[in-house]
């Protein structure tokens, strides 16, 4: 089933959505409608357009792709399910997510993956194409994120990256460490056991975005760790 | 050893001709203060670690214990109080920030002392409610602005979510973590039977307590713990958390220590890891940014449940509130500076953000000023201690209260204010498995239906001496009110008139 979004106010558009029960649904002329998929399971949408903010938020399970840019807030505490952008993305996507993928083809701004976490079998990836831009993965508590800079340019990501981070991994495809790093996070050639990790989805990245993957594989990534598992363990003192 | 800088603050007297030497006492203080010397074969006690709960002094069958506070004092100060000189002996020997439970402990006037409340003579009939049917109903969330009628005349209902609640007040939000399992239950069980609701708090829901959905208000914070869409979907109500009254303007931590077993599963991150909750929403920058939050909330919920969003008590909160009555909100709770908590810095829990009396009564007029007051329902909490604040809240222009340290007394608390020691003896703030089985939850939640239902019975007896038989009719209604002891501006602010006027 394909919607005309054209003109459509948000809460029209989602209603159509909602009240559809095909599984399949395509959204033609998507321009900034905002939360496109909250809490949707079991749905394959088509964006043709751009969504607008908190596209697919508290995501339980559907495959959302957009053709386009995506906004703000994507994947908010998604639980499960796929999220496949074929342009860049706004700030702050897949803010406490806790399960699924989010692909990126393009860059990313603020605040991608913060305060993700991980949870039994749930283990939420981000992977973005391009480069991230400040706060990246801040604090992050479970889960993987990985900046490719496909286009290899520099930097590959900006200021306090994994501030606060207490968790989880985040791989950098570079050549060298960037410098900017916080205290709190500790960077280090990724290892092949902890490339394995990133291998089956950075697999289904370049299969979705149709990239060589054995070439990908083959360059140098470093991989940010948080330096403690408890960071504020020594914080306080009882009064 | 190095030099014990801190006295402990209070003495165990053990009338020893009373002591039988039971060990009751020995065996239910999980700070071991207790134990049973048999050398001078007798109980003896190491009040330094003594927190003054009274488990023991409440267990020992011959009453044969009492906690009294030290009389041990510095040299007399004005400006250095004994508290002030030893909190600085506690940071200089560890480096670390104080850390404290429970509200705002320190001498700061209390409005709703201050307050007086009215009641008919003569002129116009009083009202026993043992006789008369008295309504103490209310409902939250938006209401309508005007009547919609069809052609014949006839009502068109225009339903936006609302609660219903069979008395102004509800749980306030606890999380799964901070209190025990039992608290819990006590805690839902009795929403249910009072017709009211619990607050899960930001540790997300148990799933054995998923069959109280239906009086479950569930709580979406920073670090949106435990939130996916089922635990959206069986709430009645979705509270967005922006701030607390114990410790605004920053966030909360739950240490990896207390994450384990159900805690773990419940706000769904592997046992051991801290459990951190961002001081902002970083979704969150603007008013704007928060409708967003409101909007996925609803849309995530096909638009059936009232959103209700939580802030602290600051200095402007009335402009606060009258953006987020322009956010699409169904309800504000405002929490006052003497709001309980689990664990907060002592300096922010004591020094920052205002009282809930003065905060309410800016808020409701802002409002109503603007014409946006019944966009919004008003849930005032921190701190709500007896039917008498709940009455007064409401006639500044509360819809509803939030009780928190109150519920927690009546499941047995002795306020000792160290929850964040996570021993606390009476089974509600710990999750060690032999305290927890302390509280009885089908004794607690009567110990709740009871305190309440004696709280409406005193609600409807001020309403009926005011000749008011409907709680709506008490809401705003200042003319009942009258300070005693206020400035000019206090009153102002209060919009009440001085007793006497």
């Amino acid at each position: 089933m394909t919607i005309d979004a054209a003109n459509m106010h948000f809460q029209v558009l989602n209603e159509k959505i909602r009240n559809n029960s095909s599984k399949k649904i395509t959204i033609d002329n998507c321009c900034g409608q905002r939360y496109i998929g909250a809490g949707m399971s079991g749905r394959n949408i088509t964006i043709n357009g751009t969504p607008g903010n908190a596209l697919g938020a508290y995501l339980n399970g559907s495959e959302i792709q957009v053709n386009g840019n995506a906004q703000d807030a994507v994947g908010d505490t998604m639980n499960d399910g796929a999220i496949i952008i074929h342009g860049n993305v706004g700030d702050a996507p897949g803010y406490a997510m806790r399960g699924g993928r989010i692909f990126v083809r393009g860059n990313a701004g603020y605040r991608a993956g913060i305060h993700m976490k991980q949870y039994k079998e749930k283990k939420p990836v981000i992977i973005i194409g391009g480069r991230a831009g400040s706060f990246l993965g801040e604090y992050l508590a479970g889960g993987i994120i990985a900046v490719l800079n496909l286009q290899n340019e520099q930097p590959i990501i900006s200021n306090f990256t994994g501030t606060g981070m207490h968790g989880g991994k985040i791989f950098l495809r570079c050549q060298t460490v960037p410098d900017n790093l916080p205290a709190q996070v500790s960077a280090e050639p990724a290892q092949p056991a902890d490339f394995k990790e990133l291998a089956p989805h950075l697999k289904a990245y370049c299969k979705q975005f149709e990239l060589d993957y054995e070439q990908l594989a083959a360059d140098t990534f470093f991989v940010l760790k948080p330096n403690a598992k408890n960071p504020y363990k020594k914080l306080y003192t009882q009064n | 050893m190095g030099i014990a800088y801190i006295y402990p603050p209070y003495e165990v007297v053990r009338n020893k001709d009373r002591c039988i030497g039971c060990r009751v006492c020995e065996r239910q203080c999980a700070n071991e203060v207790h134990h049973y010397s048999e050398e001078a074969g007798c109980m003896m006690a190491d009040e330094s670690k003594c927190v003054n709960c009274h488990r023991c002094v409440s267990l020992c069958p011959t009453r044969a214990l009492k906690i009294v506070k030290t009389d041990h004092t510095f040299k007399e100060n004005a400006n250095w109080s004994g508290k002030a000189i030893q909190e600085i002996y506690r940071q200089a020997s560890t480096g670390g920030v104080l850390l404290s439970s429970m509200g705002n402990p320190e001498p700061y006037p209390i409005y709703f002392d201050k307050i007086l409340l009215n009641a008919s003579q003569v002129t116009n009939p009083s009202i026993d409610p043992l006789r008369e049917p008295m309504e103490t109903r209310v409902f939250l969330g938006k209401k309508p602005k005007q009547i919609k009628r069809d052609k014949n005349g006839n009502i068109l209902p225009q339903n936006t979510p609302h609660l219903e609640l069979s008395m102004p007040v509800m749980f306030s939000a606890m999380s799964y973590g901070s209190i025990s399992y039992n608290a819990h239950e006590s805690l839902a069980r009795a929403a249910r039977e009072l017709g009211i609701y619990y607050n899960t708090g930001e540790g997300g829901l148990h799933e054995d307590f998923y069959q109280y959905g239906a009086n479950t208000i569930v709580q979406v914070a920073s670090g949106r713990f435990g939130v996916h869409s089922d635990y959206l979907d069986t709430a009645a109500a979705i509270e967005i958390k922006m701030g607390q009254g114990a410790k605004p303007g920053i966030g909360g931590h739950l240490p990896g220590t207390k994450i384990v077993g159900d805690v773990s599963r419940t706000r769904m991150i592997p046992e051991g890891s801290d459990a951190i909750s961002p001081a902002p929403h970083h979704d969150i920058y603007s008013i704007e940014d928060l409708r967003q939050l409101v909007y996925s909330l609803k849309e995530a919920t096909n638009y059936e449940k009232p959103v209700i969003v939580k802030i602290a008590a600051v200095h402007n909160v009335s402009a606060i509130a009258s953006g987020i009555a322009r956010s699409g909100a169904d309800i504000i709770a405002i929490d006052g500076y003497r709001g309980g908590t689990g664990a907060a810095p002592t300096r922010i829990r004591d020094n920052v953000g205002i009282p809930i009396e003065l905060a309410l009564a800016s808020v409701d007029k802002r409002l109503r000023d603007e014409g946006i007051r019944d966009d919004v329902s008003i849930v005032v909490g921190g701190s709500i201690r007896s039917s008498a604040d709940v009455f007064k809240a409401i006639a500044l222009g509360a819809d509803c209260c939030y009780i928190g340290t109150a519920a927690l007394l009546a499941l047995g608390c002795h306020l000792c204010r160290s929850c964040h020691e996570g021993k606390c003896n009476w089974g509600i703030a710990t999750q060690r498995p032999d305290l927890v089985k302390r509280l009885n939850p089908d004794i607690g939640y009567k110990r709740l239906v009871n305190m309440l239902t004696a709280w409406n019975h005193e609600i409807k007896e001020m309403m009926g001496g005011m000749g008011i038989n409907s709680i709506e009719s008490l809401k705003g209604n200042r003319l009942m009110l009258r300070g005693i002891g206020m400035t000019e501006k206090e009153l102002e602010i209060l919009g009440i008139k001085h007793a006497g006027e």
